[in-house]
């Protein structure tokens, strides 16, 4: 079979996964969000935690709870690292540095997972498992309640409350995070990922010497990685480590895990809106992107130019020969249009357009299917800007899913469009301009541009991967990324809570054959485009002195 | 029930024939004289106080001063020049949209400016009167108007009737009736009273009459955006943000890549990106749009109004007037048995010789249409000698005695016991057939006969409401438009429902009170819909306002002109149907502009971006697929495309795009494939073609 039969016979599987996995769960989390009833195991942690689990938020109630806990998370996180030395369970690592200390705990809060150090080398499994996994399960959980909140406020009409964030949370944890985590991990652990705490081993090599393997929970670990769409991962080598992705199955089954929740939260949506089409429409949007990157990636990575590319069967430099090109296109496409950033290769090593295509994929706001929850409130503020384009052409004051796109939800949307572009070509020109963080650059030409685009994509949009090549563990890297995380996940999360309480606020227009139909393939088309213009438009100067220059150079 | 006609006069017949669905809303031929009569106009609008307020036109003025700066710093280049000069004519030009826009409602000002002559009220002051300046008049004033007076403000007539020119006003030159009490009171300031004496009472302060509010929409003066267009802005304001935020961080990059760009080609590449084709023609398009409305004599006292036309889901219209021509006509003769149609056409006939009712009239014409004229048995042409019995309110008949024959016609009962009473026979099945013409909604009219063989009953006169013709083809557009059409009337349920169900309408509301009209709005609003209605009576106002599209009718009370938010100087309900297309029409030329406008940058990046950097990068000139001839030539035709295209699309902008009632999907379909793909195809041509031109300019190619 040839490799590239492998592939499209792997992404046929993939699909079928998903397409099986995507009406139960996706119904599950429906109800999951809309019952009334408490588990035993919740009330106790509302009890705990002190909160009313049946008390109605309205969006600025609902904001200071997400943004309460994930101040929390990034102190005790920050404080762990910094406390290591001095704690049990550390295998004797010291403790973090503060400015890596604050990158590290400001990605994990943001489900970014950049990581500016190497895990097996720095971090001990209690700040692994009891900071960063149980990071893992919040910022996801933070992540869908935000865009269940937004969710309600379509579904919902004349009333500003969006629900109880930490019913969401806690709810988002026990009954979806935790339990297919559980089953994932058995899966991965199958699959051979290891599951220990046995510490460090020191092995003889075949060829004379020694090397020092770590042990550690990390099929649990990988578990909540993927689902959760973090990317964090427990070893430098992340997803191409055989420990953490042993098999071309596993391999698989990890995009499997990173495709999940994003893609079924549609379902969610449309049977919280009460039309399961306009979800179709969402996941046709998504999966529209999703697959034409896809055939993008595996035809510029399958693409042979050169003698080397040709006896290697495609540009397999930096991928794992057990993945080979289509494996690791797959993977790294699903990746980086999710806000997930685990590797199973190195996008610095594809080629130029590859390389391209996984910044764009970020850039395009990580919303194809995205991130847990996040990728759904992305691409349902792009609904809201299309909707007002596309909804002035037929010649109605336009509006989403009964609700008026008016003055307040566009201002909303259009401030939530600036946010990424601004930090990632902000500090990207910052860093240019700047004399030393140049520096940290390991190539010349557009090759090295691209390594501190790539840098500052990433961390603004939540992605966690890395160009490798990039030597981020700088106090200006450390800090600037860290921010750029810090306000690439908070900001944009206060616009969409507002955007959910004014649209909670309104009335519901019935819709009419007058109304533009949001459910139709005609809709998701010129969803499409939008997304694609916008972010094309905006990001193609940088892309160009880029990855473009150098594609187009082979 | 009653043969008699809807006591309240039927509006004017409507000036504007029926239009075929697929013609565009017009808006009067363009003139290209007036882009350069408007340039001084233009001109004067650079100021940058205004200028601010679009943001988008505001950053291309920006540019336009620094790219002059750096000209004037190294006057030597040629290429600077010339770009600083194309970016003054961007700004020119979107000033220009604007300033036509405004000029095409100046002079239909102009013509308003002149009925508001200063003129001199006779005010009273208890038994007598003084003359005062007609600006001095205060509300609640009493002031004579005799023939020939000039009215000298707003108000109702409290006493007397006059007939009064209004052609000041509505263009229409025919004189209309305003008396006191009833619906027909307003008299507005500037019209003329042509005959008779009336005392008004002023109901509005000078400066601020309807004449002024005219004059100060149909100039823009007192133009407010209305809340979709500052939606619009924001966005557009953003997306000039995002390109601000693309162009400034690559400067730094083109260091790093060993190509450091001027300011000015920076400055281009900026212009170039913004919306500045939608953010040239905003205003304009919502100026024109509410001359659109001016030209059809439709006054929107807001923008608002005018868009929320396009989004009305529910059009309250009522029955008579509207859907109906004023009055019911013959449809049909149905004898009872033993009597032939033609005997019955032609008694009927007879006795409707005289009446000079509209019903009468039918009937005469209907049996004429059968029978040819005078046809109808017993029938031979105007008799002498005839008697004619005029209809009254007691017998509720008329007819006509002649040569011992006596007709009679009218509703069912009188006849009957007229019959009866003269000893006559009723014949069986007649109540049955007036009962069947009731039952579909018709109205019967009995017509009886007595001569030598005694009194007798002929037979039935069908008479129905006539549906105006086209009506049921514009209410299936509505429909397809998602519109629904409630048909309000006074008449009994029947009735109501065989009209609307000949009319094509989707409901309607019989036996309506102006209660049950408000409460009819309330749901209808409560369900999250739109509602426009017309009206003209005193009590049409609680409605008129709380519709959100409220047309009051210029020969209605000043109390229903003032709830609504829009006046229909001609009176004519069906325009109603008009103003929802015109505001759907606003909006999607809105949108197909910007649509249009993000479109082009796709080619101008193409354009752009190799001519700046293939030489630091030569493989990016594999970008330049329009094959320019230069990356000075490249830049140029961008920035002229970008800046001719704003007059290339002033047309478009002030007549709007073309609309045709069809469901949102097949009008988003066409919008995007014409305003969408073709925005995204035209720039390629365009550049290329400019490019053609410009490159053998020395120095530039």
């Amino acid at each position: 079979m040839s490799p590239l039969l492998a592939g499209l016979l792997q992404l046929l599987a993939l699909v079928a996964a998903l397409a099986l996995a995507y009406r139960p769960l996706g119904d599950h989390m429906a109800r999951v969000y809309t019952s009334t009833r408490h588990l035993r195991a919740e009330r106790w942690i509302y009890r705990a935690i002190g909160a009313d689990p049946s008390a109605e938020m309205r969006w600025p109630a609902y904001l200071r709870a997400v943004l309460a806990l994930s101040l929390v998370g990034v102190l005790l996180l920050y404080a762990l690292q910094r406390a290591q030395g001095a704690l049990p369970g550390s295998l004797g690592f010291h403790s973090i540095d503060p400015d890596q200390a604050f990158n590290t705990a400001a990605s994990f809060v943001t489900n970014t997972n950049w990581q500016s150090y190497a895990g097996e080398q720095a971090m001990g499994p209690l700040v692994q498992t009891g900071g960063l996994a149980v990071q893992n399960f919040v910022s996801a959980a933070v992540g869908m309640a935000v865009a269940i909140a937004l969710v309600r406020g379509f579904a919902r009409s004349r009333t500003g409350e969006l629900g109880n964030f930490w019913t969401d949370l806690v709810r988002g944890t026990v009954r979806v995070l935790l339990p297919i985590s559980v089953v994932g991990a058995l899966v991965l652990v199958a699959c051979g990922a290891i599951q220990n705490f046995a510490g460090v081993h020191a092995v003889g090599q075949f060829m004379g010497g020694a090397q020092q393997w770590s042990g550690g929970a990390v099929a649990s670990q990988e578990a909540i990685k993927e689902l959760g769409t973090n990317g964090g991962g427990y070893f430098n080598a992340n997803s191409a480590h055989p420990f953490e992705n042993p098999t071309p199955l596993s391999n698989l089954f990890e995009v499997f895990l990173i495709l999940l929740i994003p893609t079924a939260l549609t379902r969610t949506f449309g049977r919280m809106t009460g039309s399961v089409k306009q979800g179709y429409a969402i996941l046709a949007t998504m999966a529209a992107i999703w697959l034409g990157f896809t055939a993008l990636m595996m035809w510029t990575e399958f693409a042979h130019r050169g003698p080397a590319f040709e006896i290697a069967g495609g540009a397999m430099e930096g991928k794992e020969t057990r993945f080979g090109v289509a494996g690791s296109s797959i993977f790294a496409v699903a990746t980086t249009l999710t806000s997930t950033g685990a590797v199973n290769s190195f996008h610095s090593s594809y080629t130029g357009f590859g390389g391209g295509i996984t910044m764009l994929g970020m850039q395009l706001g990580e919303i194809a299917p995205g991130g847990v929850g996040s990728g759904l409130y992305g691409m349902l503020v792009m609904a809201v800007i299309a909707v007002f384009i596309a909804g002035l052409m037929v010649g109605r004051t336009p509006e989403y899913l009964g609700k008026k796109i008016g003055v307040r939800q566009i201002k909303l949307a259009a401030c939530y469009l600036l946010v990424t572009p601004a930090l990632v070509l902000g500090l990207t020109a910052a860093a240019m301009a700047l004399p030393t963080p140049g520096d940290s650059m390991t190539n010349a030409g557009p090759h090295g541009f691209s390594e501190i685009l790539y840098a500052y994509t990433s961390a603004a949009n939540n992605n966690g991967s890395a160009f490798a090549g990039l030597a981020a563990d700088t106090p200006w890297f450390n800090t600037t990324l860290g921010i750029a995380m810090l306000l690439g996940r908070f900001l944009p999360i206060v616009l969409v809570l507002a955007l959910a309480g004014s649209l909670a606020e309104q009335r519901s227009v019935p819709a009419t054959t007058g109304t533009l139909s949001t459910q139709k393939p005609l809709f998701s088309g010129v969803l499409v485009a939008t997304i694609l213009i916008v972010t094309g438009l905006t990001y193609f100067p940088a892309l160009a002195l880029g990855p473009l220059a150098e594609g187009l150079a082979s | 029930m009653s043969t008699l006609t809807d006591p309240r006069t039927p509006p004017q017949a409507p000036r504007t024939a029926h239009r075929p669905a697929e013609e565009r809303v017009g808006a009067g031929v363009f003139d290209p004289g007036l882009l350069v009569r408007s340039l001084p106009d233009a001109v004067r609008k650079l100021d940058p106080r205004v200028m601010v307020k679009s943001p988008v036109m505001f950053v291309v003025l920006t540019g336009s001063v620094l790219t002059t700066v750096l000209a004037a710093l190294d006057p030597g280049d040629g290429f600077g020049w010339a770009i600083t000069g194309w970016l003054w004519l961007t700004t020119l030009f979107a000033n220009l949209a604007e300033a036509v826009a405004e000029g095409r409602g100046r002079a239909q000002a102009e013509t308003l400016r002149r009925a508001r002559t200063d003129t001199v009220a006779r005010r009273v002051l208890g038994s007598g009167e003084e003359r005062v300046a007609g600006t001095e008049l205060r509300v609640g004033d009493l002031v004579v108007c005799e023939a020939g007076d000039t009215v000298p403000g707003d108000g109702d007539v409290v006493e007397g009737v006059a007939s009064v020119d209004e052609s000041a006003i509505t263009g229409e030159s025919a004189p209309v009736i305003r008396e006191s009490g009833g619906d027909r009171s307003a008299v507005t300031g500037g019209t003329k009273v042509l005959s008779d004496r009336v005392v008004i009472r002023i109901t509005t302060k000078p400066g601020e009459t309807f004449i002024d509010r005219m004059i100060g929409l149909v100039e823009g003066a007192a133009r407010q955006r209305t809340p979709n267009e500052i939606a619009l802005n924001i966005l557009l304001a953003s997306l000039t943000i995002v390109f601000l935020l693309a162009v400034v961080t690559l400067q730094p990059f083109a260091v790093y890549a060993g190509a450091e760009q001027s300011m000015i080609v920076l400055t281009a590449l900026l212009v170039c990106l913004i919306p500045t084709t939608i953010g040239a023609l905003l205003s304009a398009i919502g100026i024109a749009g509410m001359d659109r409305l001016v030209q059809r004599n439709v006054l929107a006292m807001s923008g608002r109004a005018v868009e929320a036309a396009g989004d009305v889901s529910t059009l309250l219209l009522d029955k008579t007037g509207t859907i109906t021509v004023g009055n019911r006509q013959a449809a049909a003769f149905v004898p009872v048995a033993g009597v032939t149609e033609e005997e019955l056409a032609g008694a009927a006939r007879l006795s409707s010789l005289a009446d000079e009712t509209p019903e009468g009239r039918s009937v005469v014409a209907l049996a004429d249409e059968l029978y040819g004229p005078g046809g109808g048995a017993g029938a031979g042409g105007a008799p002498a000698g005839a008697e004619w019995v005029p209809f009254t309110a007691q017998t509720r008949m008329s007819g006509v005695d002649l040569d011992g024959r006596r007709v009679r016609k009218g509703a069912a009962r009188s006849v009957t016991a007229w019959v009866k009473d003269r000893g006559g026979s009723v014949a069986q099945d007649a109540d049955a057939l007036a009962d069947r013409i009731a039952e579909a909604g018709g109205t019967p009219l009995l017509v009886a006969l007595e001569d030598v063989h005694g009194a007798r009953v002929l037979g039935v006169v069908h008479l129905k409401d006539v549906v105006k013709e086209g009506m049921r083809e514009r209410f299936g557009e509505l429909r397809r438009m998602g519109i629904r059409t409630v048909m309000i009337t006074g008449d009994n349920p029947l009735t109501a429902k065989a009209v609307a169900e000949e009319a094509g309408v989707d409901d309607f509301l019989a036996e309506a009170t102006p209660e049950d009209k408000m409460a009819l709005i309330k749901r209808e609003q409560a369900g999250g819909k739109l509602v426009a209605m017309t009206g003209d009576g005193t009590n049409d106002a609680p409605a008129l306002a709380q519709a959100d599209v409220g047309v009051a009718m210029n020969t209605g009370t000043s109390a229903a002109k003032e709830a609504g938010n829009m006046v229909d100087l001609d009176s004519d309900p069906t325009k109603l149907i008009e103003i929802v297309r015109i505001g759907k029409q606003l909006l999607i030329t809105r949108g197909a502009l910007t649509t249009f406008s993000i479109a082009n940058d796709v080619a101008k990046y193409f354009a752009i971006i190799p001519a700046m950097f293939a030489v630091a990068y030569p493989s990016l000139d594999r970008l330049n697929i329009m094959r320019l001839a230069s990356p000075e030539s490249a830049i140029l035709s961008a920035v002229v495309f970008n800046a001719l295209i704003i007059v290339v699309l002033v047309p478009l902008a002030l007549k709007g795009v073309r609309y045709r009632p069809a469901g949102a999907d097949a009008m988003l379909r066409r919008n995007l494939g014409r305003y969408g793909i073709g925005g995204l195809i035209a720039p390629f041509i365009g550049i290329k073609l400019i490019d053609l031109l410009i490159s053998h300019i020395p120095g530039i190619g």
